[in-house]
């Protein structure tokens, strides 16, 4: 098995854990979301894998909710970042000087806020709840992929071989398409799937710190959150199977991430 | 056809200038060397030549005229890093075949072989991919070929071919050639005529000064 099969196993399997989530989510209604007081504060059994919680609730349908809105959150905000990040980033290489100074000055004034507060202030001015957590991931993910391509745009626009097409009489339009989109492109996929796990991060942080996500909603943050003053009495499985699948998730992203960039970049092809 | 270059100048940033006042002409069916220690501005003026750079005072006439800006440039540059002349995302095929489709011929003189052409740039070696670049430079619309270290990475014996093969196309097609190199003896041996870039670049300067 070369590497290269290896990698598809290890991206597609990272895909379904990935997925499990949302397809599990729906099927795991509401009486097994409900209140059962006879089955409170039960550890981890067959009926109920994530054990229960103090109102009899099932973690394990909880965590799955839980993670299913979390990647709703994470799928929108990453979008937005990343579209925000690639319209920013070809701006300041393609639009002149002006623009590039003042892309830059954005990109590093964006970042130079810590980036937890930036995100409580954004959630906190539009409203809070789901809308304020999108909005607020969805606005501040964007400036280290913008300048990143800021940059590999720039560098290949001056490199030999482009400067060489042009002299075998290529017009723009294919330099743009033939040279620089398929330098371009990866980076971009690559660096807009990497935005998930930080998006469901701090979707989680900002919930955790409860300017997110309502109290009612089965958000992993919450879970985490309300858990914390039931551990000291020793139910370990409230925060540790949900804090369990947040990693494996994030995880799953690093992975599918490093699969397609190994699977596009012909000089790793032959490993 | 007359490629000359009018007391162009030129100089990086606000730094001191590289050379000023620079001046030669070359004609097609010429092979002219070019000698000069190495950070001299060599590199830069035949980037000038080929229209890579603007020069900063002075202009680069071919034939009277400024250099084309849009089709295939008749002054083609072979760089001294054949790796980063190749965009590392194509396969050898698609970079021979970016100006012109190069005959049988040609390959075979210049040593290619054909299952390189299925490879990545990463997967040739330096002499392997400059032969390429020639290749891809020696389209029948080139009239003058510049050459700019173009053979320092390959042995002996296939520099010997190369040149072989690149000044028997250069004779028949009456193209220009301009040879960079510091080897001396290379360039006594193949060139009708020798340029020192000192001369060239500073010898007006000194003058003047």
């Amino acid at each position: 098995m070369n590497l290269r099969t290896r990698t598809l196993i290890y991206a597609a399997v990272a895909l379904v854990l990935l997925l499990l989530p949302a397809a599990l989510s729906p099927m795991l209604g509401g009486d097994r979301l409900a209140t059962h007081l006879a089955e409170r504060n039960e550890p981890p059994s067959w009926t109920h894998p994530f054990g229960t919680d103090w109102l009899g609730r099932d973690m394990f349908a909880r965590s799955m909710k839980g993670l299913a809105l979390s990647l709703g959150v994470g799928l929108t905000a990453a979008l937005a970042s990343g579209l925000i990040a690639g319209a920013l980033g070809l701006m300041a290489a393609a639009l002149g000087k002006a623009a590039d100074r003042f892309i830059t000055w954005l990109i590093d004034l964006f970042l130079s806020v810590p980036h937890l507060v930036l995100l409580l202030l954004i959630a906190f001015v539009t409203g809070g709840g789901a809308k304020g957590v999108i909005i607020a991931v969805g606005l501040t993910h964007w400036p280290s992929l913008a300048r990143l391509i800021r940059a590999e745009l720039l560098q290949l626009k001056s490199s030999e071989f482009v400067l060489v097409s042009r002299h075998m009489g290529r017009s723009n339009w294919w330099i743009a398409t033939r040279h620089l989109l398929p330098h371009l492109w990866p980076q971009f996929i690559v660096g807009t799937l990497l935005l998930f796990p930080h998006a469901i991060l701090h979707e989680g942080a900002i919930t955790f710190l409860g300017m997110g996500l309502s109290p009612h909603q089965p958000a992993i943050g919450i879970i985490l959150s309300e858990s914390m003053r039931y551990l000291s009495t020793g139910m370990w499985w409230l925060a540790f199977f949900p804090g369990l699948c947040l990693v494996v998730l994030v995880r799953s992203f690093d992975v599918l991430a490093g699969g397609v960039h190994a699977l596009v970049d012909p000089s790793r092809s032959q490993e | 056809m007359r490629l000359e270059a009018r007391n162009v100048s030129k100089r990086y940033a606000r730094e001191a200038w590289l050379f000023r006042q620079a001046s030669a002409a070359f004609r097609t069916g010429d092979t002219v060397g070019l000698l000069g220690p190495s950070g001299c501005g060599k590199s830069t003026f035949c980037r000038l030549l080929a229209g890579y750079d603007a020069c900063d005072e002075g202009e680069v006439l071919l034939d009277g005229a400024t250099l084309p800006t849009s089709g295939y440039r008749p002054v083609q540059l072979i760089f001294q890093h054949p790796e980063r002349a190749v965009n590392p995302r194509w396969k050898a095929g698609a970079i021979i075949s970016e100006g012109w489709r190069p005959d049988e011929a040609l390959l075979d003189s210049l040593e290619i072989r054909r299952e390189w052409l299925k490879r990545w740039p990463s997967e040739l070696s330096g002499g392997e991919l400059q032969r390429l670049c020639i290749a891809r430079a020696l389209a029948p619309q080139t009239r003058f070929f510049i050459a700019d270290e173009m053979t320092t990475m390959l042995d002996a014996i296939t520099q010997a071919r190369i040149w072989r093969t690149v000044l028997d196309l250069a004779q028949s097609r009456g193209m220009g050639m301009l040879v960079v190199s510091h080897d001396r003896h290379l360039i006594d041996r193949i060139c009708t005529r020798v340029i020192d870039f000192r001369e060239l670049a500073y010898g007006r300067h000194a003058v003047e000064e």
